[in-house]
């Protein structure tokens, strides 16, 4: 399958810029830093949860733990898929109890991947809260899940495709649309 | 994923090096969940797994019934008395019944050699094979190889020693092949008369003399030694062959300084390994146990985690 | 009764024969053989572009019965012959009861008269019941029709008693033919001893364990003057020996089988119990062993060592399986394919194996066709192409290895005493 880019929604600025608009939400609504986790769902929720990190780190001055989240194995399409996913590492050195959790992805679709880290996370100990951040919520899902911080609201067609890259993984910051080609 | 497109696993002799690869890269997120407080993922929920061992092996048999629990599936272990067979009902006919029974996955051990091989022939489930005969013991191999991966970083270019009864294991069998396809020097040492014909065909190097087999080795990998042999007249005594071949710390020495020392479990005290040398190298050889594990998660994962119509090609 | 086979290429080696040519039956028997015979109200068989030779003998089959007819009986066994290419087949003794005595050998000479539909010569056991204890009735084994004894399936394993056999044997002028496998030496094997055992993780035959019975026996024969017949040699160094015995001017003759002259023990791999047999399938080397054996005159004779099994028997785990390969309505197709076709066996030297020399070795009064003879008659078709499907086999065995191959040249034409007995494939009787 071929896909075009069709718009460019946000580049490494507006990148920039939305992570630190949801570092300040993050700290407003928790009245600090306390307690805090950032958890990323790997692949690209991983950066993410590093730069938030960083970021609270440059408001606060406070350093706080960062895991990473596979949800491979609590996900609940693996009989659909055309191909079997790779299952990777969950690392999250710290105990998740009673922390409250940033959960972070890079973009709400369904809600199904977030149904999975929800049910993962609670493997791993029973946090006193957790709360979703999501670089863009593109609508369409299928369960009741909300996220709390959200770098842009982009409402979309199901025949089109969100793509994030991010430095670490793709060598640079950028969230495009994208459609099939010859549609 | 490099694994899907194999319904069975019958042995390793017919994996290539990717496939091995992505057994153990998967198998490393699988021993994360084994030292987890909750041991358990949803991934195979209403997945069935019988254990059929025509051959009497807690270890491997509990490894695979814990693998398939941590995944969620249902395990069902069915032990059958060898000498049924021949009496009873027919392998085929057991295996039917545990197919129309609604099982997904058959793992069979069974002490002669190609009954895996038919079983798959007989049947839709995927099957591993948990030893067969004198053949392969391709989960073992693979938790050798992860446990060698983890502490070496690599298998790549080792030089691996494989000692003792040589003829007669499987575990010999799956570990050469597998090994060798990284590029392992794999030695084979052990008496004469328990060296396999042709063993040299397979691309290992034979010798009869442990002091000089052991030289400069990254690994030893030290099997057991069954007393039927010596009723078989294969070798004079236990004695003789533990002058001969015991591994003692001497003998260690003359591997690398950072050797490590694998045995497939239980071990024979005084007979294959020395107790001082057992004593030191036990957390290994629990370490391969874990690993054991890890590595049967994975398979089953990679065999059952899947589409089952893309991969039942 | 007069039947005309009309112009096929017919190959006699016993009368230097090998031209097109008419060849006409009166009354079971072989009146001429000559271009141009007139029909005169003969039956025709149109035998253009077709190898009229004289019947084959099979000289190593199993027939199963009595005692195992779930594997083959007589009408079975013989119908697979029939559309195999073969007049005449000799049934090996290791039935239940054993061939050791006149009783059985009748039996099954008058139930090959009611059903067979080829000739059927029993051949006794050496040793009463096989048991390798005591020597049968040998001379009432000959008088009621048997013609030669054998110990196939269960060799003799004491070599005093083999020498007694032998002694006693020279006074009917009857081979020995002998099984050769030391017991001790092949104890649980499953398949040749080598590389590949050791890649299967089966237990190994060791080539040793026949060449040692081979040259035991080979040194009974000169001791006692007596003949003995090697069956299904399998390795380069019983045919060693085999050599250096004749040059010393024993009187021991051998056969080969199809299947060891095509497969090596490699096929083993797919654990497929088709190809467990005794002997093993053997190694490249001796494979190649056999076939030069053949071009070198060695080799005697070709026989199937035709051994059916029931399904039960082949369909379970590789170890439990039954040795054996049901090999008659293969055997000639093999032949032709693999060793005539590809130009490494010459038609007249395919004959000589397969009708000349076995009746010689057996003293029957068959393989040729001299006018006068008994109208036993095989006609090949070189250029026939296929498929090998063991469902459709008149045998009751389905285990063959050859299974799914497709095989250029076949048998197209069995008569049996002047009597078209099989056509392409199906009996006509």
């Amino acid at each position: 399958m071929n896909f075009i880019e069709k718009t460019r929604i946000m580049d490494e600025a507006g990148m920039r810029r939305a992570l630190t608009r949801i570092s300040h939400e993050i700290i407003e609504r928790n009245k600090g830093v306390k307690d805090l986790a950032i958890i990323g769902i790997r692949r690209r929720g991983g950066p993410l949860a590093e730069r938030l990190a960083e970021k609270i780190k440059e408001i606060e001055g406070v350093e706080i733990p960062v895991g990473l989240l596979d949800i491979t194995l609590y996900r609940d399409d693996l009989t659909t898929l055309a191909s079997q996913p790779m299952v990777l590492r969950t690392e999250v050195p710290f105990d998740i109890t009673n922390k409250v959790i940033i959960l972070t992805d890079d973009v709400l679709y369904t809600g199904r991947t977030v149904r999975a880290a929800l049910d993962a996370l609670i493997d791993l100990g029973r946090p006193r809260a957790i709360q979703l951040a999501v670089l863009v919520d593109r609508g369409h899902k299928e369960l009741p899940i909300k996220a709390d911080y959200v770098g842009k609201n982009v409402p979309t067609s199901k025949k089109e495709i969100i793509t994030v890259r991010v430095k670490e993984i793709d060598g640079k910051d950028e969230v495009v649309i994208e459609e099939l080609a010859g549609e | 994923m490099s694994f899907e497109h194999h319904k069975d696993l019958l042995g390793l002799k017919d994996l290539g090096k990717e496939e091995i690869t992505t057994i153990l890269d998967v198998a490393v997120p699988m021993k994360d969940i084994i030292k987890r407080d909750i041991k358990k993922v949803p991934t195979l929920r209403g997945k069935v797994v019988v254990t059929l061992f025509y051959e009497p092996s807690t270890r491997t048999r509990t490894s695979f019934e814990l693998a398939g629990k941590y995944l969620s599936a249902d395990t069902v272990n069915l032990a059958v008395n060898t000498s049924s067979v021949q009496k009873g009902e027919s392998l085929r006919d057991t295996i039917k019944t545990i197919e129309v029974m609604g099982a997904d996955m058959v793992v069979i051990r069974h002490s002669m050699s190609g009954v895996p091989h038919y079983v798959s022939r007989n049947t839709s489930m995927r099957v591993i094979n948990a030893g067969d005969g004198v053949h392969e013991h391709p989960t073992q191999g693979l938790l050798d190889m992860y446990s060698i991966r983890e502490k070496k970083g690599t298998l790549e270019g080792l030089k691996v020693a494989i000692v003792g009864d040589i003829l007669h294991s499987r575990v010999a069998r799956s570990n050469i092949f597998g090994l060798q396809k990284f590029g392992c020097e794999v030695r084979v040492i052990g008496p004469s008369t328990l060296m396999p014909p042709g063993v040299e065909k397979l691309g290992v190097k034979k010798y009869f003399n442990i002091e000089e087999g052991l030289e400069g080795v990254d690994v030893i990998n030290v099997l057991r030694i069954q007393r039927e042999r010596q009723k078989k007249g294969l070798f004079p005594t236990l004695e003789e062959y533990a002058n001969l071949y015991c591994l003692t710390r001497e003998r260690v020495s003359r591997a690398r300084p950072d050797v490590l020392v694998l045995h497939p479990g239980p071990m024979n005290r005084g007979v294959e390994i020395s107790s001082e040398v057992a004593d030191s190298v036990t957390s290994i050889i629990n370490e391969q146990v874990t690993n054991g594990v890890a590595v049967r998660m994975a398979l089953l994962y990679l065999m059952m985690g899947g589409s089952r119509d893309e991969i039942a090609g | 009764m007069r039947l005309l086979v009309k112009g096929g290429r017919v190959i006699d080696p016993a009368n230097h024969l090998d031209e097109v040519a008419d060849l006409l039956v009166e009354n079971g028997v072989i009146r001429e053989i000559r271009p141009g015979i007139p029909e005169a109200g003969a039956e025709v068989l149109d035998a253009a572009g077709k190898v009229v030779c004289p019947g084959f003998i099979d000289i190593h089959v199993h027939l199963r019965e009595p005692g195992f007819e779930y594997k083959e009986d007589i009408a079975s066994g013989t119908r697979a012959a029939a559309a195999g290419g073969f007049t005449s087949v000799c049934c090996m003794p290791n039935t239940c009861p054993v061939i050791d005595n006149n009783a059985v050998t009748g039996f099954i000479r008058r139930r090959a008269e009611e059903v067979g539909v080829v000739n059927v010569y029993p051949i006794g056991s050496i040793t009463k019941q096989q048991e390798g204890k005591e020597i049968a009735e040998i001379a009432d084994l000959v008088a009621a029709g048997c013609v030669a004894i054998s110990d196939d399936g269960r060799p003799v394993m004491n070599a005093e008693i083999m020498r007694r056999a032998l002694e006693y044997t020279k006074m009917f002028d009857i081979p020995v033919i002998s099984h050769c496998e030391d017991l001790n030496l092949a104890e649980e094997g499953q398949m040749h001893e080598g590389y590949y055992s050791t890649l299967y993780g089966l237990k190994g035959i060791p080539a040793v364990a026949e060449e040692i019975m081979v040259a035991r026996d080979i040194l009974l024969a000169g001791a006692t003057g007596s003949r003995v017949h090697f069956a299904h040699v399998s390795t380069r160094g019983s045919l060693n020996l085999i050599r250096q015995a004749r040059q010393q001017g024993l009187r021991v003759t051998c056969e080969v089988t199809p299947h060891h002259l095509t497969l090596t023990d490699e096929v083993v791999g797919t654990y497929d119990t088709d190809t467990k047999v005794n002997p093993p399938l053997r190694s490249r080397e001796d494979v190649e062993a056999l076939r030069a054996a053949l071009r070198e005159g060695l080799v005697d004779c070709i026989a199937t060592d035709h051994a059916p099994h029931e399904l039960e028997a082949k369909d379970c785990e590789f170890n439990l399986a039954s040795f054996g390969i049901s090999g008659l309505e293969t055997a000639v197709a093999v032949i032709l394919s693999e060793l005539v076709n590809p130009g490494e066996l010459d038609l007249g030297e395919m004959v000589r194996l397969l009708a000349v020399n076995p009746a010689r070795v057996l003293g029957l009064d068959k393989g040729t066709l001299t006018p006068g003879a008994a109208a036993d008659i095989t006609i090949l078709d070189l250029n026939a192409v296929k498929e090998v499907v063991p469902a459709s086999f008149h045998s009751k065995g389905k285990n063959n290895p050859f299974k799914g191959r497709r095989l250029r040249g076949w048998p197209w034409a069995t008569i049996v005493s002047g009597k078209i007995v099989a056509l392409n494939g199906e009996i006509m009787v």
